[in-house]
């Protein structure tokens, strides 16, 4: 298994939290957390299920309101803005489903479509076509183009969803829980996948997972999602070896040891 | 905005009493209706969806009001002769059907019978697409899902019931013509002439209208329940069920009020 290269910290940031607090009723999900994902790089969130990872990311999106905190996205203040500016947002900011939400009324062409075809008015149907015949052979899976998505495995379904996200050739992906659910082949498949699509559209990504080889494959860097906060952050060697005691029973179970 | 405003801690509604709640409730659902008159009217739009939805709305309501249509011709035609032919007035059934067909019996059937079919299959639709995260994945695709799945069905819905309606006082004047012209050997041409000269333009004016307005609750109140589901498939089976309650219960207090209204200008 071969680990990632951190990125150098003086790239430029292109997420930014700061201070971010997030509650459901009574129960507090983030507390004064504090994230940067710079340019370029794959951020792993690690964290136990239920610690609030996936509100991270859709807070970013805009999908859920943070009660306070900084979220600065490409330079947007996320709670700031308009609906408009939003939109606008995430056009630049693709965003792949745990369970990959494709539209299960449409086949995959139509799926792959449709962000496009209300997105990109001015593109004619033949770029559009080009388009996901790109996207599909990107993810290895042109021969599913008329099927339905209750006809694909879950391992197409994911990659099928990450296609639909690079439609819009975002610069930011986030995955959320890209392995989850997928036996071992396939989930180093969907690593790899993260991986060159890093290498091929340039982009910067949150994963979130709680698979470790996921991360160790994936990501650049590290962030542990422990007590609502982001206290450890790193390399995947440094976040692994941490000796913290909080931290170390998430390693502990896992049979990367 | 795109936010789900019930699972923001901020804006998560305080405990408050089943008065205040009721209030709540009707402020939400009004709020779903002017957002969906004002995605109605600002561009773009999504033709080729609410193409898609008539059809499906058209298609799937069919073949049931055919039947229900044709049966409830025949069937009223046959209960109403032995209290017409006491004073041996049987040759006004066709006026008679005529005019419950489309004042009443063909408004209130296809509403009650789209309630049921369209309705539960709206609000079962959109529940399982917000469970499934697809209304997010729109969202996050920076497309407007209520301009996509809600304006277009409600539309659809809106413009498909005065076809279907006229459609069953149709096929059910064809099932009234059936028994009359078994009993009475009345002709197709007889039958039709009498039956249309007793309607007036009123009579069209006032069908049209409450089938526009069942049309608009059903999808409304489809896409209200569907849209605003809870997570989980029990979230799903809820809003499929409680779309047709809701629906047939509004129908007949929409219908009431309609007649009550109408017969005003009649008189």
């Amino acid at each position: 298994m071969v680990q990632k290269e951190n990125i150098h910290t003086d790239a430029e940031k292109v997420i930014e939290i700061n201070g971010l607090y997030k509650a459901f009723g009574s129960y507090q999900v983030l507390e004064n957390a504090s994230l940067d994902l710079y340019k370029g790089e794959n951020l792993v969130v690690l964290g136990k299920s239920g610690t609030g990872k996936s509100v991270l990311i859709k807070i970013i999106v805009g999908l859920l309101r943070p009660d306070s905190g900084l979220v600065k996205v490409l330079d947007h203040i996320v709670d700031e803005i308009s609906y408009e500016e939003l939109l606008a947002l995430r056009l630049r900011v693709g965003f792949s489903f745990q369970n990959s939400a494709l539209y299960d009324s449409m086949t995959v062409k139509e799926n792959l479509e449709f962000p496009l075809v209300r997105n990109r008015r001015d593109m004619g149907k033949s770029d559009v076509n080009a388009l996901v015949e790109e996207m599909l052979d990107a993810v290895g899976l042109s021969q599913t183009i008329n099927q339905m998505p209750s006809e694909l495995s879950g391992g197409q379904r994911k990659r099928i969803g990450i296609a639909r996200t690079l439609m819009l050739k975002p610069e930011i992906m986030l995955y959320d829980e890209p392995t989850a659910g997928l036996d071992p082949i396939t989930s180093k498949e969907i690593n790899k996948l993260i991986n060159t699509v890093q290498e091929r559209y340039h982009t910067s990504a949150i994963v979130i997972t709680h698979d470790l080889t996921c991360a160790k494959e994936t990501g650049n860097r590290v962030a542990m999602l422990v007590e609502r906060s982001f206290e450890r952050q790193g390399s995947f060697e440094q976040i692994f070896n941490t000796g913290d005691p909080q931290a170390q029973p998430f390693f502990d179970y896992n049979f990367i040891q | 905005m795109g936010i789900n405003k019930h699972e923001n801690s901020k804006d998560a509604p305080k405990p408050v009493g089943k008065f205040a709640q009721t209030f709540i409730s009707l402020y939400e659902v009004f709020s779903f209706i002017g957002r969906f008159f004002k995605e109605a009217f600002l561009p773009p739009y999504e033709f080729k969806e609410l193409m898609r939805q008539c059809y499906e709305i058209g298609y799937r309501s069919a073949l049931l009001i055919s039947t229900t249509g044709f049966i409830t011709g025949l069937v009223f035609t046959k209960q109403s002769r032995p209290s017409l032919s006491e004073f041996g007035a049987t040759s006004w059934l066709p006026s008679l059907v005529g005019i419950a067909l489309l004042r009443t019996l063909a408004p209130l059937l296809t509403g009650l019978i789209a309630a049921g079919k369209v309705g539960s299959s709206i609000g079962a639709e959109l529940g399982s697409m917000k469970v499934s995260e697809q209304i997010d994945a729109m969202e996050v695709s920076a497309t407007n899902p209520f301009k996509f799945l809600v304006t277009t069905r409600v539309l659809a819905a809106t413009i498909t019931m005065p076809i279907l309606t006229f459609y069953t006082a149709m096929v059910g004047m064809l099932g009234a013509l059936l028994n009359v012209s078994v009993n009475e050997g009345t002709s197709a041409t007889t039958f039709f002439q009498s039956a249309l000269e007793s309607i007036t333009f009123l009579d069209i004016i006032a069908s049209t209208f409450k089938a526009i307005l069942f049309g608009f609750t059903i999808a409304v109140v489809g896409c209200y329940q569907g849209y605003n589901s809870s997570k989980g498939t029990e979230g799903v089976g809820k809003a499929a069920n409680s779309s047709v309650v809701t629906a047939m219960f509004l129908i007949f207090i929409e219908e009431v009020v309609c007649v009550q209204i109408f017969s005003l200008f009649n008189t």
